[in-house]
């Protein structure tokens, strides 16, 4: 009876531990990251490469979901606001809701699914493949050649990405309030252009979503170095990549916006 | 230097993306239209701010003139102390009024200023002396009630009849006023 019960616990407290130490390793991880970094710099090249791979392919889906996004805020808002009678409003709603939260946390979302479990499995298949122990025999830093450059690509690419979502959003918004409803199209932005701070509103989404550039692209490269080198090992590590990466960045979105606020004085 | 298409990629993605953000500051955000324009703080003390926020609009005239920068309380007089960051272009007499008005019924608050007719200007740092305070909902149907209640007797009265109803509604404001005081 007392082996049934102890088991379960153990296992619990198995993870706990399991997981603790995943948080050491990887802030550890971080700062070889930022220490070999400097090749990164010298070849800036290897940066605009990995930029190509998770910037530039992830526009498409970014720019589709920012306009669909903005399309349901609209519709969505509109349904809303007319039971107060403040249909011109919906310029405020759709603009605040993308360039505050929307933007950076939606953007980031599928950039961990779309680039995030990409880099995963790259790296996680050139562990497989020994690629990166070979590089460590040519006296050639894994780290500096393969693990930084794409790191920086990330934290360039994220607030871009994030930027191009909640403008497309906005347009989105203005295409169905505007357009397909019929909103007054100068209240549309000059109530907008009233509401939108540039400092507390844009900027601290800009904010945002660096942080979530830095951290979903540390646990996708994390978790493709630490992936153990078999077919399934590479296979969870993706998977875990997104799990963890949208769970940190709702976490993170959450402390962040906590103290924007109070900053904010609103 | 040889060109690749990374090249060009990266530079349209950095472009697009810096475009985005532009848009985002222009034309979404309030960037350029007044956060360029200089501004001058004056101070004004309220009894009752009702739902003034930091960064509400102050309107003369209705047209935006600054906005609220700070509010804090005064401990020492038990007010309401408002710095107003006012456009540098405008400049307001002296005896300027500062009221707390609400554009609709459900409206943002902001603080309506009336130029006086002082041939001096406010400077930075001055203060506005006469100021209204917010006009609290529920203070005003308090007073409604109690002037109602008041006439109640009068209009009851069967010998009064139906002169001495009007007459004794004028005075119904009046009481209200004195209660406020």
């Amino acid at each position: 009876m007392l082996e049934r019960l102890r088991r379960p616990v153990a296992s619990l407290g198995h993870r706990v531990i399991e997981g603790v130490w995943r948080v050491g390793t990887m802030a550890r991880f971080f700062t070889l990251v930022l220490r070999s970094s400097l090749t990164s710099v010298q070849r800036f090249r290897l940066v605009m490469r990995e930029v190509y791979f998770t910037g530039v392919l992830s526009l498409v889906i970014i720019i589709v979901s920012g306009l669909f996004v903005g399309m349901v805020l609209g519709l969505q808002g509109f349904e809303t606001l007319q039971k107060y009678g403040a249909t011109e409003s919906i310029g405020v709603l759709v603009a605040l809701s993308l360039v505050r939260e929307l933007g950076p946390v939606v953007s980031a979302l599928l950039f961990a699914s779309r680039a995030g479990s990409a880099i995963t499995a790259e790296i996680g298949l050139m562990k497989v493949t020994e690629q990166l122990a070979a590089m460590d025999m040519m006296a050639v830093s894994p780290m500096a050649r393969v693990i930084a450059p794409r790191f920086w690509a990330g934290v360039i690419s994220m607030p871009l990405l994030s930027a191009l979502f909640a403008a497309m959003g906005v347009f989105g918004g203005y295409i169905v309030g505007v357009v397909v409803i019929g909103v007054d199209n100068g209240a549309f932005w000059s109530q907008m252009q009233a509401a939108v701070d540039f400092r507390y509103d844009v900027l601290n989404g800009v904010v945002k979503s660096f942080v979530f550039g830095i951290a979903v692209t540390v646990i996708a490269t994390f978790e493709g170095y630490d992936a153990p080198p078999t077919a399934e090992g590479v296979s969870r590590a993706t998977t875990r990549t997104v799990v963890s990466s949208a769970l940190t960045i709702l976490a993170l979105d959450l402390v962040l916006t906590s103290f924007m606020l109070r900053g904010g004085g609103g | 230097m040889e060109r690749t298409t990374i090249d060009l990629w990266f530079g349209a993605f950095v472009t697009a993306g810096f475009a985005a953000l532009l848009v985002l500051a222009l034309k979404v955000g309030n960037l350029g239209a007044e956060r360029a324009t200089e501004t001058y703080k004056v101070e004004a003390r309220f009894d009752n701010i009702g739902g003034l926020k930091v960064r509400a609009p102050v309107k003369s005239a209705g047209v935006l003139v600054g906005r609220v920068d700070n509010i804090h309380f005064d401990n020492a007089r038990y007010q309401a102390n408002v710095i107003l960051a006012l456009d540098k272009r405008y400049k307001f007499p002296k005896d300027t009024t500062a009221s707390i008005l609400t554009s609709g019924l459900l409206g943002e608050t902001y603080v309506g200023l009336d130029a006086g007719g002082d041939d001096q200007t406010l400077v930075a740092n001055d203060r506005i002396a006469i100021t209204q305070s917010a006009v609290v909902l529920e203070k005003l149907i308090g007073q409604f009630l109690f002037s109602k209640a008041q006439e109640e007797p009068a209009a009851a009265a069967p010998s009064a009849g139906a002169a001495a109803a009007p007459a004794k509604l004028p005075e119904a404001p009046g009481t209200a006023g004195a209660r406020k005081k």
